[in-house]
């Protein structure tokens, strides 16, 4: 499911950050396509697509797709039916 | 979280591929050992790269280390192991990431597994340990090709250092004590504490030798919960 190029939640964490305005590292997912609930610092991350991608490790599911123009995001995260924030 | 400006004082020649470069970054607050920055780069023309760095220096430290290894063709390792001088400014923002991040638990052994140049946030680890006067237990499996590839060879095979295990998986110097083999399961059970013991555990690397340890891990027993991990990806070199 995962190859040499794959990274991991931990390589987008200061994106996420800027994103979601705080750490979401340690932030609970649950994929929408498998159902798999996971850290986010789990999350098969691609950084050299145009853009970033997020896949579900247990699926490979997609499960968001961040891009960035200028100083915008564009976040799009409708593989994802659940993000718990960290307590 | 802002970038910030940050000037390069020293650089550190660790291996042929590895340099580590001590920022002095006003202002910085205190991180947690095992957390990264991003570095952002801006060309003359705007063009602007930005990479994520795992901190190599501990919380207690005075200034703010990073540990880079050259990817040939990467937008900003180059610059930073061969172009970037003392004096230079570049900008960093962080510290980032909660996950993989160590603080200690009493009563909880901790137990690093490193790849290559996913040894630097857990030398972090290693001399926060220290540097705290922590009393939980700790050790170090850290596997590289050969000597000369391991980073912080003199700190991490310093004659005190009873908490680093090496293994070096193509090149062995003459009248090597440590092991010579790659981190499958059998030098995990070797090396680790039993699952029963429920040790924290921290596995960072290049993606296909963190898989490999942590499906190891959960073989042996371990809760995969207590298994933190970090990919690096491709490595620029061959696997260590």
């Amino acid at each position: 499911m995962t190859d040499s190029q794959a990274l991991d939640g931990n390589a987008i964490a200061g994106t996420l950050a800027e994103v979601f305005g705080g750490d979401m590292t340690t932030a609970i997912g649950t994929c929408g396509h498998c159902g798999a609930r996971g850290p986010v610092a789990e999350v098969v991350v691609y950084t050299r697509a145009p853009g970033v991608v997020v896949r579900c490790r247990a699926c490979g599911g997609l499960l968001m797709v961040i891009t960035q123009v200028h100083d915008v995001y564009c976040v799009d995260a409708l593989g994802l039916v659940e993000l718990q924030a960290p307590a | 979280m802002n970038w910030q400006p940050a000037t390069a004082l020293e650089l550190i020649e660790q291996t042929a591929r590895t340099k580590s470069i001590v920022f002095d970054v006003p202002g910085w607050g205190r991180h947690r050992a095992g957390q990264h920055v991003d570095v952002r780069l801006t060309a003359e023309d705007g063009y602007q790269a930005q990479r994520s760095y795992s901190i190599a220096s501990a919380p207690e430290d005075r200034q703010i280390e990073l540990t880079v290894e050259r990817i040939d063709d990467g937008e900003v390792s180059p610059y930073l192991a061969d172009e970037l001088r003392p004096g230079d400014e570049i900008e960093l923002r962080g510290p980032i990431g909660g996950y993989f991040a160590w603080e200690e638990a009493p009563g909880t052994p901790v137990f690093l597994v490193g790849g290559g140049s996913g040894v630097v946030p857990l030398r972090a680890m290693l001399r926060h340990h220290r540097a705290s006067a922590s009393t939980v237990p700790v050790r170090l499996l850290y596997s590289a090709r050969s000597l000369e590839d391991v980073i912080y060879r003199d700190e991490l095979t310093a004659a005190d250092r009873g908490d680093v295990r090496l293994t070096l998986t193509r090149r062995q110097p003459a009248g090597w004590s440590g092991y010579g083999r790659r981190v499958d399961r059998e030098l995990v059970a070797e090396v680790c504490w039993p699952a029963a013991e429920r040790p924290l555990v921290y596995v960072c690397g290049p993606t296909g030798f963190v898989e490999a340890v942590a499906g190891a891990l959960v073989s042996l027993g371990h809760d995969a919960a207590r298994i933190r991990t970090e990919r690096f990806g491709p490595t620029g070199g061959e696997t260590p």
